[in-house]
């Protein structure tokens, strides 16, 4: 890991502001959802910004309207309420509509996985993965540190579509060097050891106990290639499969609930089948609400998510 | 760019024609919700004739147009033959509502020229149509958007957020009008939940608001036009009072029209056949 911890929504919001000040069609749009960062922009470019208030259902379809007359939109609200308070706005108008009528729409949520530890399963978010990869025509991007946030915020205005953007709300590090333009259209990063026969595949949170796990493993003598992947809807299938077809052993680890169609499914499903020699095992939350309080790492461990837990599993999958 | 406006008399002449080709429409597709598009032909009649709505066959996404979002879409078939008349599209092409390969859907969805957004799931015409006169004014356009919907699906909590929204963004450039049949598909809405006094809401919530008979083309005309032209500085609302399945006595006066069906005879003794 490199350099000094920053919040993703820093930097997503620093990049917005510096693109904001010469491209006149950026309209930000929050929902009573704000940050130090954000204060900036609201003050740099008052008609550019509106606070919608408390309202996620009303966000989305302003979002649409603005989009509609030719504006590129970030919308921006905690993780659980953008993507679940407003589930059938963004089927209807974004979804929907966007297959119709190309827009450039960029839903931005803050608070991935267990990031909001103390607040309880209201404010988390575990299921919005699986839900936004439901729907055709969202892009589901996840990143793990900083600079990726800052990188996507450029993709997100050089691209047209709509994509949710999925932001970690604490400090981190950045897991490697900031992901260049070919591992953004790839939707993944690479790290760890070439050509090992072990894999981990993570996104967000994950990736960064994925690297404590493949320094603890390799410690022991396990070399282990790592993958933070990026892009959960539709990242570049060839080019995972030909990354990964060295392994003979593949755990996939998420800040999500197992088994519902998020990147274990995504992964089981469309990659799986095409890398038949290696053993699959997927590691993220069991399908139900913790109402525990207590650091991040406990509320992971408890799920079996600890360092230790996560090699140990590796350990076992290799011996399968 | 058009901005026909038509008299009273021809109006009315149109309206009776097009709710006619509803009938017809409904009897050769029966799936299609015919009670609630009937309850507002003279509203889309006097959109597209009556000199409100700019709006341009040949460009149907022309920048110079008004913007028109028919929020309740299920009831809008009886604007299929307008959009047809005007030359959205083909009139032949109102043969063949609900066939196999037809654009033109029980729920009409935007890949029909003329529909600007995906409508019939209530509740979504008032935030969209917020946040396009939003972009229009930033833009420094005076275009308009109309948004038009159910009483019904007032019913939905996000028109609600976004009526809320408009009038604090003074959006002068949104005329709202509700095809106010006092129906919701099950019953009466006032039974069900009811919205009563509605023009007192929107005022309540920095709206102008007006009511008018929304089966009189002239008067339509006339208090959908002042709204759009008052000096007004926030959103205006429009109430127009109709009954749902007008024209059709059978379904008028039936709290549960909503979903009734009428036979190809009955739409034969209405019509008086084929045009």
């Amino acid at each position: 890991m490199s350099g000094p911890k920053m919040r993703m929504r820093d930097s997503f919001l620093q990049a917005m502001k510096e693109r904001m000040a010469g491209e006149k069609d950026i309209f930000f749009l929050t929902a009573d959802f704000g940050s130090p960062v954000l204060d900036a922009v609201r003050k740099d470019f008052p008609d550019r910004f509106v606070n919608l208030g408390i309202s996620e259902q009303n966000l989305v379809n302003v979002a649409t309207g603005l989009a509609l007359e030719g504006y590129r939109v970030v919308a921006y609200a905690i993780a659980p309420f953008i993507t679940m308070r407003c589930l059938e706005q963004i089927r209807i108008n974004l979804a929907i509509l966007s297959q119709v009528r190309p827009m450039n729409v960029t839903l931005v949520g803050v608070g991935a996985g267990y990031s909001y530890e103390v607040s309880g399963p209201t404010h988390q978010a575990l299921e919005d993965i699986a839900l936004m990869r439901a729907l055709p025509n969202i892009g589901v991007w996840s990143p793990a540190d900083a600079a990726t946030a800052a990188a996507m915020a450029r993709q997100a205005l050089d691209e047209k579509g709509v994509r949710y953007l999925r932001l970690d709300s604490h400090p981190l590090p950045n897991v490697g060097d900031a992901p260049t333009a070919d591992e953004l259209r790839r939707g993944f990063r690479l790290g760890g050891s070439k050509g090992a026969s072990v894999a981990i595949v993570s996104t967000g949170y994950m990736s960064h106990l994925a690297v404590a796990v493949r320094d603890e493993l390799e410690a022991g003598g396990i070399p282990v290639r790592t993958v933070d992947l990026m892009n959960l809807s539709s990242p570049d299938m060839n080019a995972l499969e030909t990354a990964l077809s060295p392994c003979r052993a593949i755990l996939t680890m998420e800040e999500g609930f197992i088994g519902r169609g998020g990147m274990d499914g995504l992964l089981a499903i469309q990659l799986a089948p095409r890398l038949p020699k290696a053993k699959w095992a997927h590691a993220g939350l069991a399908p139900h609400y913790s109402f525990e309080i207590g650091p991040r790492d406990e509320l992971l461990a408890a799920n079996g998510l600890s360092r230790s837990a996560l090699a140990e599993r590796v350990i076992e999958l290799i011996n399968a | 760019m058009s901005e026909e406006k038509k008299s009273p008399d021809e109006l009315r002449a149109l309206a009776a024609r097009f709710r006619a080709d509803t009938l017809r429409i409904h009897a050769a597709a029966p799936e299609t919700r015919v009670a609630s598009s009937l309850s507002a032909v003279e509203i889309y009649t006097c959109l597209f004739y009556g000199g409100l709505l700019r709006h341009n066959p040949a460009n149907p996404r022309d920048p110079a147009r008004d913007r028109l979002i028919v929020s309740k879409g299920h009831g809008s078939i009886s604007l299929y033959p307008i959009l047809a008349d005007r030359g959205f599209f083909p009139k032949e092409e109102l043969k063949r509502v609900c066939r196999p390969g037809s654009f033109l859907g029980g729920i009409p969805d935007p890949v029909i020229p003329g529909y600007e957004t995906v409508n019939g799931s209530l509740g979504h015409g008032p935030g969209v149509g917020s946040g396009m006169a939003l972009a229009l004014k930033r833009q420094g356009s005076d275009r308009r958007v109309v948004v038009v919907t159910g009483d019904g699906e007032l019913h939905e909590g996000a028109v609600w957020e976004a009526f809320l929204f408009a009038a604090q963004h003074k959006l002068d450039n949104l005329v709202l009008i509700v095809d106010d049949n006092v129906r919701c598909m099950m019953d009466n809405t006032a039974r069900v939940v009811g919205l009563a006094p509605l023009a007192d809401k929107f005022r309540a919530f920095g709206w102008s608001a007006d009511e008018v008979d929304g089966h009189d083309v002239g008067a339509v005309c006339e208090v959908v036009g002042r709204a759009m032209a008052s000096k007004f500085e926030g959103p205006r609302a429009v109430i127009a009072h109709t009954i749902k399945g007008k024209g059709a006595p059978s379904l008028e006066g039936d709290p549960l029209c909503h979903i009734r069906t009428l036979t190809p005879q009955e739409v034969e003794e209405l019509t008086g056949g084929a045009p």
